[in-house]
């Protein structure tokens, strides 16, 4: 057995420079997220196992940072970075930064990695998108460069996967700190940011010349100008974006369904199974009607958020995303938010939690603050499930001029309200937070690029575990306490009822009992609160439960219907369907309930994960406190109007 | 919330008309001289946006701001305010 040496590699570079790419082809699937310690800021850690020149194998952990333009740490991001680079006792401490150039940008690349070579860590530059030089008729003399730089320089192509191999025996055999000091030595310290900065500069571009050489000039940018002249314009540039959302929520209610029919045709089939096989007994029926039941709830929706992932990772991925900022900034400005905060948002509609951490690049702290506020209003997709389910429900799904699937539509105009009552807020806190600091607007604008499908699917299937895992957690463990709730009762109150219609009745003597077990009980003590909106008890239960997660509703709802259920038979949906309103003697859920059910859950804070969240960002009690109490009251009221509106 | 709003600034240096970033149109290039602000001035320095760079203002966003220019072989978006900063001499 050879030894195995431990290697911790810092992955560093400009935003768009192509790190992630290069750290997805590096690393692959092995690839975990974390937190850094003691900030909030994501810390992913991918490994790989390199065999280097004389046939050892080294293993390498990859520590991706976030984007920066320099270490003058000003952004939350930034200061990370250095924070890392700078403190030799952080457990994270790299013992080697590979720098992520992007050579169509040289200069601006060499500034960060030049800052760098200061703080005395060893380091290899990886100088990426060698490919898109070669297309702009540019040579880039990396040997030249190199030895000028006193360190190794690797071209690459993250996209094309060129110069991986290199690179990363590069890696594996490069451990020595830059022996040039030039940078620190010829700027003088007493000079002021700016021109440090210009000093900086100028003697960068002072070793670039002569290597870097102009073959033929080509205008590449063409396609970039032409698409943006569309993306951007006037009237098409929102017409575009407005029919972009569209086209993806059809897209997540009519796709999905296809695959959403299997999963629930699948599990239909192991509980009936499991109902007629398995031994009769209270262990049996945790199985079935508690993990099971909960699990289903969960597994059902993984189409659904898959599809979601893969349009925000194309999005992004394409460069579109910057373009919707630009367009949107001075809107945007006008309700107390900022440009940048529009991916928040549109991220808020995945999930809350990412879409939060990422207004870090946001830099002033009361438009920061506002985009974190209004984000969980966005309708995430933990709402998902909780919508399909009550739009299947109570929403027809008719045809709308001849084309649009109804109930596409109503799924349109939730996240719709959604996003209206963000904004509407974030105009209401305008006026309420105070602050003196200033606004800025600098963003790059990147080239319209294809799409990485290697990226998009490692997001896809990094976002599904983290809901399947961190989420699915919750739900089994909420599903089992509420089956021990809702299977049984104080006293003897079961037998009594079993006594009272002596078995002749099955489906009486089974809503009876949940009626009088302590999950009934539970939903009866809040039903009063809840019966202005529109909600019975049992609703009410899973309401209760949603407060930790929302996508706990569905989990919730078809272990309630499924106790005392001995066979199994439907799907939730259909057994909601079939619920009687003893008091009309008419389905249980009207469109009035159904759509003030929604409401409740698109305004209604129920995460507890975006709240400890918000408070990791605000580092306040404050916040996250404010937010649960005017997002209930906004949920209360909307259902409130909606129920009587349409009763 | 103060904040320097659009102010038309027009400098004279060496006898040379000058204008600043914001007031330039579509298309019209320009050549960065100085900047009026140390804030807006240091992000725009680390991104590459030095004195005497070629600047060209590519897109102006549907509703008049932010400004999309093209320096240094990329493409930035900034608003017209932190653009009023940027001091600009003829091409």
């Amino acid at each position: 057995m050879e030894k195995e040496t431990k290697l911790k590699v810092a992955l560093i570079g400009n935003p768009n420079c192509g790190k992630s790419t290069l750290f997805n082809v590096l690393t692959g699937l092995n690839q975990s997220t974390a937190n850094f310690p003691g900030a909030t800021v994501d810390k992913k850690i991918g490994s790989a196992k390199i065999r280097n020149s004389s046939g050892k194998n080294i293993s390498v952990d990859f520590i991706d940072l976030p984007g920066a333009y320099s270490l003058n740490a000003k952004s939350l991001d930034e200061k990370i970075a250095v924070e890392l680079l700078t403190d030799k006792n952080n457990p994270d401490y790299p013992d080697l930064t590979l720098f992520v150039a992007d050579a169509s940008n040289l200069k601006r690349s060499l500034f960060l990695a030049t800052q760098i070579i200061d703080f005395k860590i060893p380091l290899v530059i990886g100088l990426n998108m060698m490919d898109v030089v070669e297309k702009r008729g540019m040579e880039i003399d990396t040997e030249l460069l190199s030895k000028k730089l006193g360190l190794k320089i690797i071209p690459i192509s993250a996209r094309a996967e060129t110069g991986i191999e290199e690179l990363k025996m590069a890696i594996v055999s490069a451990n020595e700190v830059s022996s040039k000091e030039i940078f620190y030595n010829e700027i003088p310290s007493e000079k002021d940011d700016a021109q440090q900065t210009i000093e900086r500069y100028r003697i960068i571009t002072e070793i670039i010349s002569g290597c870097q050489k102009i073959k033929s000039k080509k205008d590449e940018e063409v396609f970039s100008s032409r698409t943006d002249k569309i993306l951007t314009h006037r009237v098409w540039g929102y017409v575009i974006f407005l029919f972009v959302l569209f086209l993806i929520f059809e897209s997540v209610f009519v796709i999905a369904s296809y695959p959403m029919q299997w999963i629930e045709t699948l599990f239909i089939f192991f509980s009936q199974w499991g109902a007629e096989h398995l031994p009769k007994g209270e262990f049996s029926d945790l199985l079935v009607n508690g993990v099971f039941a909960g699990l289903s709830g969960i597994v059902v929706f993984i189409p659904q958020i898959a599809l979601l992932f893969f349009f925000i990772a194309i999005l992004e991925d394409t460069g579109y995303m910057a373009r919707v900022s630009f367009i949107m900034d001075k809107v945007m400005r006008k309700f107390g938010l900022n440009g940048r905060s529009v991916i928040p948002l549109l991220s808020g509609v995945a999930c809350a939690v990412p879409a939060i951490m990422s207004t870090r690049t946001i830099s002033n702290w009361k438009e920061r603050l506002i985009t974190i506020m209004v984000t969980p209003l966005m309708s995430c997709s933990a709402r998902l499930p909780v919508y399909t389910l009550l739009i299947a429900l109570v929403v027809p799904a008719k045809k709308v001029f001849g084309f649009f699937n109804m109930q596409g539509v109503v799924l349109m105009f939730m996240y719709l309200i959604g996003f209206l009552a963000a904004i509407g807020s974030a105009y209401a806190m305008k006026y309420l937070i105070k602050s003196k600091e200033r606004s800025f607007f600098i963003m790059e604008l990147p080239p319209y690029r294809s799409p990485r499908w290697k990226s998009v699917g490692l997001m896809i299937i990094d976002r599904v575990k983290v809901f399947l895992f961190d989420a699915g957690k919750v739900i089994i463990a909420i599903s089992i306490v509420l089956w021990f709730l809702a299977s049984h009762a104080p006293g003897n109150r079961f037998e009594e009822i079993e006594k009272k219609y002596e078995s002749q009745d099955i489906s009486r003597i089974a809503s009876e009992k949940l009626e009088a077990s302590y999950a009934g009980i539970l939903g009866k003590f809040i039903e009063p609160a809840i019966k202005p909106l529109g909600f019975d008890w049992k609703a009410g239960i899973a309401l209760v439960a949603s407060f930790a997660a929302r996508e706990v509703f569905v989990g919730t709802m078809a272990t309630i219907y499924s106790v005392g259920d001995e066979t199994n038979s439907k799907s939730i949906r259909e057994k909601m369907h079939a619920e009687i309103n003893p008091k009309t003697e008419k389905p249980r859920y009207t469109f009035a309930v159904g759509f003030s059910l929604m409401l409740f859950y698109a305004f209604a804070m129920q995460c507890m994960s975006t709240l400890a969240v918000v408070y990791r960002e605000t580092k306040k009690m404050k916040w996250p406190v404010i937010q649960f109490i005017y997002m209930g009251v906004l949920a209360y009221v909307a259902s409130f109007v909606a129920y009587n509106l349409f009763k | 919330m103060k904040q320097i709003q659009l102010v038309i600034f027009v400098c004279m240096k060496n006898g040379k008309h000058l204008n600043t970033l914001a007031q330039l149109r579509k298309g019209e290039k320009g050549i960065i001289d100085s900047f009026t602000d140390v804030e807006v001035s240091l992000k725009l320095l680390e991104m590459g946006c030095l004195p005497g760079e070629m600047i060209q203002v590519k897109n102006i966003a549907p509703l008049g701001d932010p400004i999309a220019i093209a320096v240094g072989g990329y493409t930035l978006g900034l608003r017209k305010a932190e653009a009023s900063a940027v001091v600009i001499r003829p091409a």
